[in-house]
């Protein structure tokens, strides 16, 4: 939850600028520093969605306009007051973002951000054609409080910083919640991200509901401060352009890169604007646009992250580097060979029956059943191509089977989403491992551990518990971008822990590791094992599978071609000819 | 009926023209991945590189009204190529390609960011110097028209102007699929689009490809720009009205297929025209994004597009 200190910088932030607002008596100037604030909130509320989830938005302007003309076209038609307009613009903006994230979530990348062009510009041409080119809010001399008409334009810019310091709070308690922790898990993948049990469209939907309010709310101010509305002016591309610039220009995914940016660029926009641009038209934008060019240059991740890592860097070279290196191989050097119960008389926990699963005429994976007891580490191994990260994707649900069932403890899974299938208690680690690179080792964890945890304190528990299974514990706070790939690795292992799963599946997790790395990886997960776990694991090197599991699963061409114990798989024919082709049994020992 | 008619073949003429802007602009992204917001400002730019060299530069003089607006506008196709090649080894290449692999997002902030900069710089830029007056590259083919039929007593007027731009463009965009299929270029294009990784393994230089594409991409969408010109006024802010139409014909066709492009737009400027017979003029930008968002929705990867996922 939010601490007090971090509310002080916004706080403080918030103080100094009314502080010097309060002390600008040209209404030029007075006018610049509250749309400071406004654009900081647009960008915000861009950043809410885009920012964390990585999901980029080109059509914030519809949020924004939508909220502006409700509350013009409130006081024109039903002489409703903007205190209460604003309000029922941020229900009417949320309206729309769940409206437009639910069909809108099916696309990825570029199709989502160019999709989201389209519906301000779609909007922008009804409203001209609505006939609302221009619309003014109507003066109210006799009521102008409750009309939000200030004689004094300082209370604009007042009203202005109490909504971005609300804002920046919401923002921040987001940021540590298991709410922030499911949009950035989405952001660095998503496949990942519901294989650790987060609904990852629910959240999408809330990211975007909640961003649709807070740009709607701040659309409809804006339209209180100038007065005017114009379709151009709220659901133009340079709107959602603005919020784009401001959020990137600071640095994406943070609280405060909107904030800067809004600081830096707003001012000297308009400043060139009232300066320059009467002399010279023009020369304020091409201004304007080198001004950004550089800045992107130099800081491509926007000004925030440039700073932080500067700031990280002098303070790096203080304190001597912690040296862990002993650590993990104290752990493996603890590890005793005690024989675990033998899997086959446990309890069965997976069972897959006949599972088919076909993309056109390639058959992926075809008629595959095995059972995966209690305790058991079965080795699944085949050559490239034979199937294997589609069986694993076909039993954690990234892959619907064509035809055949998936059991856990008896229950028939396979047509589940895959966060469903993770809070049945089946985790898993990637091929392909997305940490977060600029979370510490701990914080990654934290991020699986959400399916179980209710509460932020659980999850960090149950983090630092999955932390010391793996033998992490003493580079906790280390960042991940720091890491070797033998501790990435780990750290992947400790993510699927924290949720606490019964069965894990293990993709390549030896891939890329040295002998003696692989070793203590070998180690880690014997423990696992001998502490309860059942693994499945995937792999390509038989050397350190042989030492590792009790029994394989041999894939090729997506069907079982054998399974049984190492010893007698390793010796079985039809193994190293699909290995190693035909020429080769013959010199296999027998 | 004959408005029917009418409207098609005015959507098939603007089809063509805007899916030769939709190509420049597909090549681009289909191959560097990149969102370049800037791209309707390289077109605005070719747009007056082609009136200048109409006007100024003695092509008026030397092949007359008829010709001569259709040579200053092929010329203005390498002249923007230089200029894209140059803008990418200097700005571009910084936040693309290669470089980006250990950006927050691959560096798609950073390259959105950059081009709406460069799209700023254009837009003030043309203002300061070509000044806000519409300019208009008019040849006495823009007001006349070939007549075709009757058929049963409906006659098709085919403006003469936009009926060679519709040639022009097919003629390029048939120059464009030559270069893709046959040469050493559209090879290391077609690699670089595919896997980039893979290509650098493979001993092409992805940047190199890259800032191909985008001197490609930029000559060709200038040309589609002058062509354009020769019926519609423009002014330095003319880019932000179509890039928007550029990005829904790429998306449209599908994102790598620089054939699907083409008849993304062609199918933007069908809708365009057939909307008029039913929607006020107004609505008929809103009809664009309809249909844009419709099949968007129902197949995502456009008429030519793939859908690849990777875990």
């Amino acid at each position: 939850m939010l601490r007090t200190r971090s509310l002080l910088p916004p706080l403080l932030f918030t103080i100094a600028y009314a502080v010097v607002s309060l002390s600008v008596t040209n209404s030029y100037y007075q006018l610049i520093l509250t749309l400071v604030p406004v654009w900081a909130v647009f960008g915000l509320s861009w950043n809410l969605l885009s920012g964390y989830t990585g999901l980029i938005s080109f059509g914030h302007a519809a949020f924004f306009g939508i909220g502006a003309y409700a509350t013009a076209l409130g006081q024109i038609y039903f002489d409703l007051s903007p205190w209460l307009l604003i309000p029922v613009a941020a229900m009417l903006g949320g309206i729309a973002g769940l409206l437009i994230g639910f069909p809108t979530f099916r696309l990825q990348g570029h199709y989502f951000a160019l999709a989201m062009l389209a519906y301000p510009l779609a909007i922008l041409y009804v409203f001209e054609w609505l006939g609302f080119q221009e619309v003014t809010l109507p003066i109210k001399r006799d009521a102008p409080i409750a009309y939000m008409q200030f004689s004094d334009p300082h209370l604009y810019t007042l009203l202005a910083l109490v909504i971005m310091f609300a804002i920046i709070v919401l923002t921040q308690i987001i940021e540590r919640s298991r709410f922030g922790m499911a949009l950035l898990a989405i952001k660095q993948n998503q496949a990942a991200a519901e294989a650790a049990g987060i609904d990852t469209l629910a959240w999408k939907l809330r990211a975007i509901t909640l961003s649709g309010a807070i740009a709607g709310a701040i659309g409809a101010f804006y339209a209180q401060v100038l007065l005017v509305v114009t379709p151009q002016s709220v659901f133009g591309m340079l709107v959602s352009a603005q919020a784009l610039t401001v959020a990137m220009f600071g640095g994406v995914g943070t609280v405060w890169g909107p904030v800067i940016g809004a600081v830096i660029l707003i001012p000297l926009a308009e400043i060139l604007n009232a300066e320059a641009g009467t002399r010279f038209p023009g020369i304020q934008g091409v201004i304007f646009g080198f001004a950004i060019v550089c800045v992107i240059l130099a800081a491509p991740e926007g000004l925030f992250w440039k700073l932080r890592d500067l700031l990280r860097k002098r303070l790096a070279l203080k304190p001597a580097a912690v040296d862990v290196a002993g650590s993990a191989a104290v752990n493996v050097a603890t590890l005793k060979p005690v024989s675990r119960q033998r899997a086959a008389t446990g309890e069965v926990v997976l069972e897959v029956r006949n599972l088919s699963r076909s993309f056109g005429g390639l058959k992926a994976v075809q008629d595959v059943s095995f059972k995966l007891h209690k305790n058991e580490i079965l080795g699944i191994i085949g050559p490239n191509g034979a199937g294997k990260t589609t069986l694993f994707n076909l039993l954690n649900g990234f892959l619907k089977p064509s035809e055949g069932e998936i059991l856990i403890d008896g229950r028939n899974m396979s047509s589940e989403r895959p966060h469903a299938i993770c809070k049945a208690g089946v985790g898993r680690t990637f091929q392909v491992m997305r940490p977060f690179l600029r979370m510490s080792i701990l914080d990654n964890v934290v991020v699986g551990a959400y399916v179980r945890a209710r509460s932020g304190e659980e999850a960090r528990k149950l983090a630092v518990d999955a932390v010391a299974r793996v033998g992490l514990s003493v580079m906790a706070d280390r960042v991940a971008g720091e890491l070797s790939t033998k501790e990435l690795r780990l750290m992947e292992l400790a993510r699927a822990l924290a949720g606490q799963p019964r069965v894990l599946l293990l993709d390549e997790t030896l891939a890329g590791l040295g002998h003696g790395e692989a070793d203590e990886v070998v180690a880690v997960i014997q423990q696992l094992a001998r502490d309860g776990m059942t693994i499945a694991i995937i792999e390509h090197t038989m050397q350190a599978m042989v030492r590792l599991v009790d029994s394989f699963l041999v894939l090729d061409h997506g069907a079982v071609i054998t399974e049984g114990d190492p010893e007698a798989v390793t010796h079985d024919s039809r193994v190293i000819e699909a290995y190693l082709g035909k020429k080769w049994v013959a010199h296999a020992p027998h | 009926m004959e408005g029917f008619l009418q409207a098609l073949a005015a959507g098939l003429l603007i089809g063509a023209v805007y899916g030769l802007m939709c190509v420049g602009l597909g090549l681009i992204f289909g191959v560097m991945r990149v969102i370049n917001f800037a791209h309707g400002d390289f077109m605005m730019l070719g747009m007056y590189v082609a009136f200048y060299l109409f006007t100024a530069a003695g092509i008026q003089a030397l092949f007359g009204n008829t010709v001569g607006p259709f040579v200053a506008i092929l010329l203005a196709g390498p002249a923007l190529a230089v200029f894209g090649y140059l803008v990418h080894l200097t700005l571009i290449s910084h936040v693309s390609g290669t470089r980006t692999a250990s950006l927050e997002g691959e560096g798609h902030y950073a390259q959105l960011i950059l081009t709406l900069g460069i799209a700023l710089i254009l837009q003030n830029g043309g203002l300061i110097i070509f000044g806000s007056v519409l300019a208009s590259i008019r040849t006495p083919l823009s007001s006349s028209a070939w007549e075709l039929g009757p058929f049963f007593d409906m006659s098709v007027f085919l403006n003469k102007a936009r009926s060679i731009d519709a040639v022009v463009s097919l003629a390029i965009m048939v120059l464009l699929s030559l270069l893709i299929a046959r040469t050493r270029i559209g090879k290391s294009l077609r690699a670089a689009a595919d896997n980039p990784t893979a290509a650098t393994y493979m001993g092409i230089d992805v940047d190199r490809a890259h800032r191909t594409a985008f001197a490609l991409g930029c000559g060709i969408t200038a040309i589609a720009g002058g062509l354009l010109a020769t019926n519609y006024p423009f002014h330095p802010f003319v880019g932000l009205e179509y890039v928007i139409v550029m990005y829904a014909g790429v998306v449209l066709g599908g994102m790598g297929s620089i054939i699907g492009a083409f008849w993304g737009g062609m199918t933007i400027g069908l809708v365009q025209q057939m909307s008029t017979l039913i929607l006020p003029t107004q609505l008929q930008n809103a009809a664009i994004f309809v249909v844009f968002l419709l099949i968007i929705f129902f197949r995502p990867q456009g008429f030519f597009g793939r859908m690849v996922e990777r875990t």
